[in-house]
């Protein structure tokens, strides 16, 4: 299985390709159904709690999710085109806006054999707003990393020698990502 | 790495004529004149390009003054490379998850039709 690829072939587009071990309609199943969606999307550490999927042009989509200390995240948009099993194009949006205004994504699936590839290009307002996109991942995972020592400080009495703090470091991280996000779906 | 450097390369990196120009200096340093060859485009043309990219660190031109070689530096290159690898492990992870969800629903039409 080959990991998934990222472009940027224009200076406001992103492009991800990512070959599935499956045939199509499942892969399209997976992207369009929210009981599927629920289980798969999404940063570690968060986890999707609702989702609402209603598949046609003009309808809506909304996922909530929770994420690391309680926090939440909403977003949502359109569907411009619903061509089962090949092609999906909708709008996102995120209620707290940490890119402004909405994205354009279209997905594309191709099957071959019995895999399937999915192109999906994500398409932004501007050149500074794809950039902050594609840094923030990255800044999610440092806060992510932060949190997880938040919760090993926490955790440490008050006074102890250098040495112990390394190894109690080392069990707060087990212990944070001991549960994957999946286990917690269940 | 400086936000600049990041900018100067997305630029460049941009453009398919750019992006083929560094594929082509992967394999060795070249001229302006060897460069321009596989492209339908004069060497003015071509020069505008590498001044883009050489603004943006990614390629150097050697000193011989006659020639001026253009080669290909990695450094930035790397940057862009490591900044994106945030991004596409974020991806990576979900889409290992949506692997599982896959290998499950194909699981559950075996079970059917073997009923």
């Amino acid at each position: 299985m080959s990991g998934v690829t990222v472009d940027t072939p224009s200076d406001t587009s992103i492009v991800l390709v990512r070959d599935f071990d499956a045939p199509r309609r499942l892969v399209f199943a997976a992207l369009t159904r929210p009981e599927l969606l629920s289980r798969w999307l999404g940063a570690r550490g968060w986890q999707v709690v609702d989702c609402e999927i209603d598949l046609r042009v003009g309808g809506t989509w909304r996922v909530l999710s929770r994420g690391p200390g309680g926090a939440q995240m909403a977003h949502g948009g359109v569907y411009r085109e619903a061509a089962a099993p090949d092609r999906v194009v909708y709008t996102e949006a995120y209620d707290d806006q940490w890119f402004a205004g909405e994205a354009l994504v279209t997905a594309e699936l191709v099957e071959t054999g019995r895999r399937t590839t999915l192109t999906t290009t994500m398409q932004y307002g501007s050149r500074e707003i794809r950039d902050a996109v594609l840094a923030t991942p990255m800044r999610r995972g440092v806060a992510e990393g932060y949190d997880r020592l938040d919760a090993v400080l926490a955790d440490l009495p008050p006074t102890v020698p250098a040495q112990q703090t390394e190894r109690a470091h080392h069990a707060g991280h087990v212990h944070q990502t001991g549960k994957s996000p999946e286990e917690q779906a269940r | 790495m400086a936000a600049d450097v990041l900018d100067a390369a997305f630029v460049a990196l941009a453009d398919p004529t750019r992006r083929a120009i560094l594929t082509r200096l992967k394999g060795g340093e070249a001229t302006v004149g060897q460069l321009a060859a596989p492209f339908a485009m004069s060497q003015p043309a071509v020069s505008k390009h590498l001044k883009v990219l050489e603004h943006a660190g990614l390629v150097s031109r050697g000193r011989d003054a006659q020639r001026r070689p253009v080669r290909l530096e990695a450094r930035p290159l790397k940057a862009v490379t490591d900044w994106l690898e945030g991004y596409r492990s974020y991806w990576e992870e979900s889409y290992q998850r949506l692997d599982a969800v896959l290998d499950d629903l194909e699981a559950d039409e075996r079970r059917g039709r073997a009923q």
